[in-house]
């Protein structure tokens, strides 16, 4: 693998982790709880997708083959996606929004703090913009997960349930392979070992003024590093490219 | 001051087009209006949302993907303002989202409809919006200030979404023959109802005379429409596509076109929850506020006992 190969699968993990859960999250458009949560939850996925555009941007460029960012978004199938099998998982109710949220703004508030200082100048300035937005994304949504901890017994219940559902998907978050390997030997990549100390202590900071306990035993599932998704994946894709590929090549 | 008095200075401050402030005495029958007006815009914008929320997850570009969901963001924040100025009314959210859920209050009749391809998604903004515009324009007008104040911040962001749309329809309309063909298609669905968002015709229309004395609309259904399709029929000869309309003609004498008799029975119909979408978009609505009950329930019981906390 070049250095440039190494470059681009980087960036399209970044970008199809924005893309992925902002699709999710603009699912909800219209259906929160109450206006204000709905504003708010479209306002993450706008965040989101907007990082996600200058990814691929980026990712486009970088790859040099004539590609867009569209190309990338809507042309690529199941198994050229490196978002994490967390960000694809399904909306089902609000506890399951949120904590997959409050799992995804806890990692990137640390990553992206790191990669503010990568070698890559575009990275690191698109990493100092993406903190900003971050850091009220997780502020929000630990204010949340301790509103529903701390709420009711119906909504204890909840997000613990969801927290237990989603804990098999927060181990491959800090999984590194060769793209790592080349990225962090020139000084591009973040070290993911430096994420998840940190990333351990502010969610058992949170879950503890939540009263959620944290999954013991849980045989963590992976695979989205190399393109394999969970099932769930197929049919975001289908539904996110139909109309772009129903008429190959035309302007939008 | 008895009542007379208090009637007459209430209408010789609008005469003087002085605006009316939550506190400022209004008779009761002008506050009903203002509520009843107000909490339907409200409710227009939040149902609204619905339509175009149908294809955010399919929007065909990075670029109109972003534009769109902001677009239903913003709607959403019109909705907030909206709310509030009708809270200043003395009413609370809750019931006005109670009236809404019932059935008992009313929203614009246009989200009743279908959006069936991408290219609605063009139309709307750009006739739905524009239409909306039109009354929006006058609004900022209107002689209650909480209500004029919002449509000064909702107009400026209407003006972009209708911008949105019509760069929609521009791009299909100089795409290839099935692009052509799609907006052509949306258009012929959406043109006869954006007619009818202005409502009723003139001799026709109950609320209007006391909306006209009080100041709270400042021009007729009829001048509305009327200038909505002069304005908009150069529009669509710019696109290349047809007005489905075989009774639109330049009128040189009134400076205007004379079009077709809008189908009020279908109007009528729509309105009594007769449209194709009315079931599916009440129900929505009800069916997350009914999923957001248990957040809310623990929103409210988690401050609570914060508050528990604070005062111990």
């Amino acid at each position: 693998m070049t250095n440039q190969e190494a470059l681009v699968n980087y960036c399209l993990r970044l970008a199809d982790n924005n893309l992925i859960l902002g699709h999710r999250l603009s699912e909800l458009s219209g259906k929160g709880p109450f206006l204000e949560e709905d504003i708010a939850t479209t306002n993450i996925a706008l965040d989101l997708i907007g990082q996600a555009s200058s990814l691929l941007q980026y990712a486009a460029e970088v790859e040099g083959k004539g590609r867009t960012e569209d190309d990338l978004a809507f042309l690529r199938g199941e198994r050229e996606f490196y978002n994490t099998l967390l960000a694809e998982q399904e909306n089902k109710d609000f506890a399951v929004t949120i904590a997959r949220q409050f799992l995804t703004d806890a990692f990137d508030y640390f990553f992206y703090d790191e990669l503010k200082k990568s070698a890559d100048a575009r990275l690191a300035a698109l990493a100092e913009k993406s903190h900003k937005e971050i850091t009220y994304h997780l502020r929000h949504t630990s204010k949340w997960m301790e509103r529903l901890g701390e709420g009711t017994e119906e909504s204890h219940r909840r997000i613990q349930d969801a927290v237990d559902n989603l804990w098999r998907f927060t181990g491959e978050l800090f999984e590194m392979n060769e793209v790592d390997e080349i990225l962090l030997k020139e000084k591009i990549a973040v070290d993911l070992n430096v994420v998840k100390i940190q990333w351990d202590k502010l969610v058992a900071e949170v879950f503890a003024n939540s009263g959620i306990s944290i999954p013991e035993n849980v045989f963590m599932q992976r695979g989205s590093r190399e393109g394999k998704h969970t099932e769930k994946l197929g049919y975001l894709l289908a539904e996110m490219q139909h109309l772009h590929r129903a008429f190959p090549g035309v302007q939008w | 001051m008895d009542q007379i008095k208090l009637e007459e200075n209430f209408q010789a401050k609008l005469d003087r087009n002085e605006m009316i402030e939550p506190k400022d005495w209004m008779p009761e029958n002008y506050r009903k209006h203002l509520i009843r007006q107000i909490s339907q815009h409200a409710h227009s914008e939040i149902i609204g949302m619905l339509p175009e929320g149908n294809w955010i997850t399919r929007a065909p570009s990075m670029r109109r993907k972003i534009v769109l969901l902001a677009k239903v963001q913003d709607e959403a924040g019109h909705g907030l303002y909206l709310y509030s100025a009708a809270e200043s009314m003395g009413i609370s959210r809750d019931e006005l989202l109670d009236q809404l859920h019932t059935g008992k209050a009313k929203y614009s009749s246009i989200f009743n409809y279908p959006t069936l391809t991408w290219s609605d998604i063009g139309a709307v903004g750009w006739l739905v919006d524009g239409a909306a515009i039109m009354n929006q324009v006058m609004l900022q007008r209107t002689s209650y200030g909480p209500y004029a104040r919002a449509m000064v911040r909702i107009c400026k962001e209407e003006s972009f979404h209708q911008r949105q749309g019509f760069e929609i329809m521009q791009v299909l309309a100089k795409g290839t023959p099935e692009q052509k063909a799609m907006a052509q298609d949306s258009l012929n669905r959406w043109w006869w109802p954006s007619l009818m968002m202005f409502g009723p015709a003139d001799d026709n229309s109950p609320n209007s005379a006391n909306a006209l004395k009080w100041k709270i609309k400042r021009e007729s259904n009829d001048q509305l429409r009327q200038r909505f399709v002069n304005q908009t029929v150069p529009q669509v000869e710019y696109l290349g596509l047809t007005v489905p309309d075989k009774d639109l003609k330049w009128n040189e004498e009134k400076k205007g076109y004379d079009f077709g008799e809008v189908n009020w029975e279908e109007f009528y119909n729509v309105i009594k929850g007769n449209g194709p979408c009315n079931k599916e978009r009440l129900s929505a609505k009800v069916q997350s506020h009914k999923d957001g009950a248990w957040v809310r329930e623990a929103a409210n019981a988690y401050a609570a006992k914060k508050n528990k906390v604070a005062a111990a």
